[in-house]
Formats: structure tokens, sequence, C-alpha cells
């Protein structure tokens, strides 16, 4: 089915999209908040520039993005795939639980907040260029990827991993990331840990249409908390 | 710990007390048995006062004191002892304990008499029941003269009371299964807090309030969908301005499974939700929750009462959320840093008024319902509340004082005597939630009553004519100042 979002306001496109059944594909999206919000079942193939809270609490859809995401996308998503092939903005996968977000571009500052996982719901990004500062922050599980391509520079930026204390951040860098937090630690990977993320690196590829034999054998650092109570000395005992 | 000659040494003392103050001390010599106290870990929790059958046990105040000095208090002293030796944050449970001026206790209400006859609750009916939610502005008709009532989604309770948000983590499953029976069973709701929503309580979907907080523990779309209402955690009375923190010590395996989180790891609330840094970003949350929902429940945006609380509740106002919850600086938590807790905030009486005021003079009354708590004690408070601007009242700490709770303020160590404040399963079985929730019961239906009685007293019988009705209510011993900002007269004017 096919929608266009022309001179549609946030409200009147998602009644639209709510409505409709089977693959939605949108056009002249610009700008249009909340697209895909708490959606379970459905496909969206969007066509422009999807606003702000894209796929938040995703329970289960599919969101397909040519173009860019704007910020929040995939706030709290909970499970389904959010798919950008262009640029995502700020608070990227905000508290996410479950699902998958793949960028082929950049993405903001503020990726990757407060991801958790428990069992075998594990959330994961991956991002093909570099992300901003704070990437991972009170991270409690889950799996975040960066990789950099067409990047010279740590594609990273500063305080990863502040109050960290579950999950894992992948880097791929010919640099050590720096100006990490105190509460992580920063090793190469070794053979094991590329197992990790090797069906990443092929959905990705999938996705975008990238070789990944190439990106797999390159260098990555491997950013894990170095303690599982960054905070416990803070407060005395009574 | 005062023992008296009734003890026969059955040592249920010991085996009550979490804290290893009663010990069993065998005499080397002649093999007789004592039990002695070691006064200095009490925490005065009373189990044992309460649990000894032979009515042995007395906590007195040690007179084991510094030399007394009107500044320097004893406390003071051993704070920075504390301090000293081990160089981190005091941590503290419950709400604020200092000797502040309690605003409730200065205001007095009105009962009728000869000019306008009170009404009789035993025999005329009086209406408790209230609806939150964004009303409308106008009155709008078809074409046959009928309203035409587009309602946004409101919140029914029988009365205007709620249990406030108290997070599983904080407190034990027993004490939620507690509260949650009790709200269904007296038409009012319960809060989640910010742990998540445990499988078991689902059953209580109509009567729940989930809440988002800044970690976001336990959101997820069935977890939104399966509610009452959502209510987002911008702060809380206790702590204002900072975030939340479950010691790793809380998290056994049905806690990291609730929130996601590996199992013996802090739990950690950032202060800001790091997604909303102005009220604009607050607005994008109120509205992806909205459609994440579908517009079928009402938003809560709950902020704790601080110096400009007026000008937040505005904006909050305008943001698109239904109810704005207010929580005052004697709002209690399971551990917040000490000095937040007793220096930060201000008394939910005057927030109460201002924000009320302040909401009237923009016109923007109706469009939201203000649930107000910290530190509401009794029916003569929640009185005072509602008629101060409030429309319904927050309760925590009376709702957990009901379950057993003695104030004993140790809800930090994990260690609650009584099975509310910890995670300990042989203490969280000493809270049977069948016995719990009829005590809430109990509680709440008593308050009920007395309210009935007190705006029969002052001849008014539903609570929508004692909502803000500061005629109703004379300060006494209050100065011109805090008059003028409750809104209030003196009692004689």
């Amino acid at each position: 089915m096919n929608i266009s979002a022309e001179k549609l306001d946030s409200f009147q496109l998602n009644r639209k999209i709510k409505a409709a059944v089977g693959t939605v594909h949108i056009d002249h999206c610009f700008g249009q908040r909340y697209i895909g919000s708490g959606m379970k079942e459905k496909t969206l193939v969007i066509h422009g520039t999807p606003g702000n809270a894209l796929g938040s609490y995703l329970d289960g859809a599919t969101i397909v993005v040519y173009g860019n995401g704007q910020d929040a996308v995939g706030d709290t998503m909970n499970s389904g795939q959010i798919i950008i092939h262009g640029h995502a903005g700020d608070g990227l996968g905000y508290a996410m639980r479950g699902g998958s977000i793949f960028v082929r571009g950049n993405a903001g500052c503020r990726v990757g907040i407060h991801m958790k996982q428990y069992q075998d719901q594990k959330p994961a990004i991956v991002i093909g260029g570099k992300v901003g500062s704070f990437l991972g922050e009170y991270m409690a599980g889950g799996l975040i990827v960066v990789l950099g391509l067409d990047e010279q520079e740590v594609p990273v930026g500063d305080f990863i991993g502040t109050g960290m204390h579950g999950g894992c951040i992948y880097v791929r860098s010919n640099k050590v990331p720096a100006n990490v937090s105190a509460h992580v630690s920063v090793q190469h990977v070794t053979s094991e840990d590329m197992q990790e993320i090797l069906p990443l690196l092929a959905a990705f590829a999938k996705y975008f249409g990238i070789n990944v034999e190439n990106l797999a054998g390159d260098e990555f650092y491997l950013v894990k908390p170095n303690t599982s109570k960054p905070y416990a000395q803070l407060y005395t005992k009574n | 710990m005062v023992r008296n000659e009734r003890c026969t040494k059955c040592h249920i003392c010991q085996r009550q007390c979490p804290y290893g103050v009663h010990q069993r001390i065998v005499d080397s010599d002649t093999g007789a048995v004592h039990i002695v106290a070691d006064d200095a870990k009490c925490v005065n929790c009373q189990r044992c006062v309460a649990m000894c059958p032979m009515r042995a046990l007395k906590i007195v105040k040690s007179n084991c004191s510094y030399r007394e000095n009107a500044y320097w208090s004893q406390k003071a002293v051993m704070e920075i002892h504390r301090q000293a030796e081990q160089g981190g944050v005091l941590l503290s449970g419950m709400g604020n304990p200092e000797d502040y001026p309690i605003y409730f206790d200065r205001i007095l209400l009105n009962a009728s008499q000869v000019t306008n006859p009170p009404i009789d609750p035993l025999r005329e009916p009086m209406e408790t029941k209230v609806f939150l939610g964004s009303k409308p502005q106008t009155i709008v008709r078809d074409h046959t003269g009928r309203i035409s009532c587009q309602l946004p989604p409101q919140i029914t309770v029988a009365m205007p009371i709620m249990f406030s948000a108290m997070s599983y983590g904080s407190i034990s499953l027993n004490a939620h299964l507690s509260l949650a029976q009790a709200a269904q069973e007296l038409g009012i709701m319960y809060n989640t807090g910010e742990g998540g929503l445990h499988e078991s309580l689902y059953q209580y979907g109509k009567h729940t309030i989930v809440q988002v907080a800044s970690g976001r523990f336990g959101v997820h779309p069935d977890y939104l969908r399966n509610s009452a209402a959502i209510e987002i955690k911008m702060g809380q009375g206790a702590k204002p301005g900072i975030g939340g923190h479950l010691p790793g010590a809380k998290i056994g395996p049905e806690i990291a499974r609730t929130r996601m989180i590996p199992e013996g790891t802090d739990a950690i609330s950032p202060a800001p939700h790091h997604d909303i840094y102005s009220i604009e970003d607050l607005r994008q949350l109120v509205f992806s929750l909205k459609e994440a929902t579908d517009y079928t429940k009402p938003i809560i945006v709950k902020i704790a009462a601080v110096h400009n609380v007026a000008a937040i509740a505005s904006g909050i106002a305008r943001s698109g959320a239904d109810i704005i919850a207010i929580d005052g600086f004697r709002g209690g938590t399971g551990a917040a840093p000490t000095r937040i807790r007793d220096h930060v905030g201000i008394p939910i009486e005057l927030a109460i008024a201002s924000v009320d005021q302040r909401l009237r003079e923009e016109g923007l009354r109706d469009s939201v319902s203000l649930v107000v708590g910290g530190g509401i004690r009794s029916s003569a408070d929640i009185v005072k509340a509602i008629a101060l601007g409030a429309d319904c009242v927050y309760i925590g700490t009376a709702a957990l004082v009901a379950l057993g709770c003695h104030l004993c303020r140790s809800c930090h160590l994990g260690k609650c005597a009584w099975g509310i404040a910890t995670q300990d399963p042989e203490l969280v079985k000493r809270l049977d939630p069948e016995v719990g929730y009829k005590r809430l019961v109990n509680l709440i239906r008593a308050w009920q009553h007395e309210i009935k009685e007190i705006m029969g007293g002052m001849g008014i019988n539903a609570i929508e004519s004692l909502r803000g009705n500061r005629l109703m209510l004379r300060g006494i011993g209050l100065n011109d100042r805090e008059l003028s900002i409750l809104g209030i007269k003196h009692a004689g004017e």
C-alpha cells in the first residue's frame, strides 16, 4: 500500500499508516514524528526524512528508511528492525531492549544509552559510519558495533561507556579509542569476540550491499565494563 | 534495648532481627544461657518488640550521648566521623525527617453551622469519586443540542487517593501484590514505580499506573497497554534533580529479569532522561507514548516540588500531559543521598497552592488534573490538600506503614524486618499479601469515611465542591507571606 506523506502532519500520517494493511510505502516523508511507535507487525518503507521518535517502542515491525533518520530513533525499542540507508540523529536506541538497528551512515551523540538485555533478548546496533560522544552510557546489555567505514580517525567520540555495567561495544579502528570513561576497559578483539558479531556484519552487508569479508578481518577494539558496580564505592556503609 | 524479667529466652527476638542485635551467650562455667543485645546494631524497626510473646522488650533512646550542643548535634558529629572514615556519600531511606514547618498542621478546616447546615453523611450520599485527566475547555453541542462529548482518556478512582510509585526492587513483590489487590478492591490505582511490572501483577492492569522513568526498566508496549495510565517520572520529592540507584545486593534473579539488567549489578536511573533535555523533548516523549498506545491512556508527568514548580507545571500542562503529579519534599524513597533528601525541595502544601493558582491564572487549570503526594499522613492532610487545589493524593509512606513499616528508615540496607523493603526471600515471606491488602483496604476505607464526615461537616457533598475551595481553610500561626502563598485567610478572619 502506498501513502504520500505530503501535507500531512504527524497525527494524520500515523492514523493512515495504522489503518493500512500489508507493507506500507510512504513517500514525501518530511519530518513527521512517531512513525511506527509501538508497532507490532507490518513493514514500513519510508522515502524521505522521517521525523523524531521513529520506531519508538517498536514491538516487532520492520522499518526501512531511504533517507536520513532524525533524533530518538528506536527509543525503548522492544523487538523488530530498523534499517536506515542514510544517517541518524542523537539518542538512537535509548533504553533499547531487543531487536536491531542498522545505520549505513553516521549516528549522533548519546547512542545506545541504557541498553539492556536478558538471556536471549539481546538488542544490537550497527553503525556504518561514526558516532558522537557518550556512546553506550549506562549500558546494561546488548551489542553496539561502530564500523567507521570511510573514516580515517577513530569513529567514536569522547566519554564512551560512562556508568556501563553490561554489554559490549565493538569499534573498528586502527587507533585505540581515547577519552573513554573510567568504567570501561578497551582491548583488541579476539577471534571468539569476533564470532559474536559476524552475524551482524553479515546482515549489515546484506542490507547495504557491502562485502563482509573485508570487514571481518579488520582491526577492532572491544570496549567492555571493567566492573559490575561502577558506582559501588560512592556511598558510605551505615 | 531494654529486656525485662518476663523474658523466657525463647530466642524469637534473635530469629526475627535481621541486623544481628540479639545474641545468645552461653556462660562457659555455669552453662547458663543468656540473651544479650548489641544496641549499636539496632535500627529501631520494632520487630522484636512486636514479636516477643512475653512483651519483654522495649526500645528506648540511648543515654550514651555526646555533650549537649544546640548547634553541633550528635548526629552532625557522627556523620562527619562516618565520612571521614569511609569517604562516601551519606545514604538514607524514607522521607525527610528534619524539623521543618509542617503547613498541614497549621491549617484548620471549616465546619458549617446555623447559616449553612452541615450534611449528614449517614443519610445523604457523599460523592468521593474523582475523574483524573484533561477536561475540555468548552462545551460543544451537536445539531440536536446534545453535548458532543469527545473526552480525552481519563482515570476513574472511587476516592481521591492512589498508591504512589514504589518500585519493585525497592520494595518486595509481596508488598506490590498487597498494593495491587487493595487498589482493585478499593477501586483506585497503584503505581509500579520505575522497576517494571512483574507478570503476577498483570491481572491488575486496570488498576495499574505504569511508570516510565529515565532507566526505562521494564518498559515495553504490552507493559504500556496493560495499564490505566502511564506516568513519566521526571523527578521525585525525596531526591529532586538526581537519579536513582538500586544497589546490586537487591538485584536478585526476579528483579534482574523484570528490569533486564545483569544480576548483582547496580540498577541506575540517570538523573535526567538522557533524551529529554527541554520541555519540547518532554512533549515529544508524551506524544510518542500516546502514539504507541493509540491515544487510549492518560499520560501523567511526575515532578518534585522545587522552587519554580508553578512555572514547571505550566510548561507540563502545555506539553500535552493529562495529569501532573507533584511530590513534596517529605516524599519517601528506598535510598537517597541524605543531604539531597533533607535539604532539597519544598513542602507539598505550598506547591499545591502555587501550582493551582498559576494554572488558574493562565486558564490551564482544566487541561490537567493535579495529583499530589509527599508526606500525606491522614485523612485531614488529604482534605487540606484537596482544598488547596489538588484533585487527588498519592500515598506512599502511609501505605507501607499500613503494611507494618515502623519508619526505622533502614530501607537502603535491604534487610527490612517486615518484609517490605527487602528482596531477601526469608524476610519477604513475613509479608503475606492476603493480610497486607486487607490492612490497606481497612486504612483507605477508614480514611474515605473520615473524608465524608469532614465534608459533611463543611456542608458539601462532593469532592468536586472541595477541590480548590480555599475558603474552607484557615491558617493558624502563619505569617502574611505564608497565608498569601497558600491563598488562605488566618483563623478568626
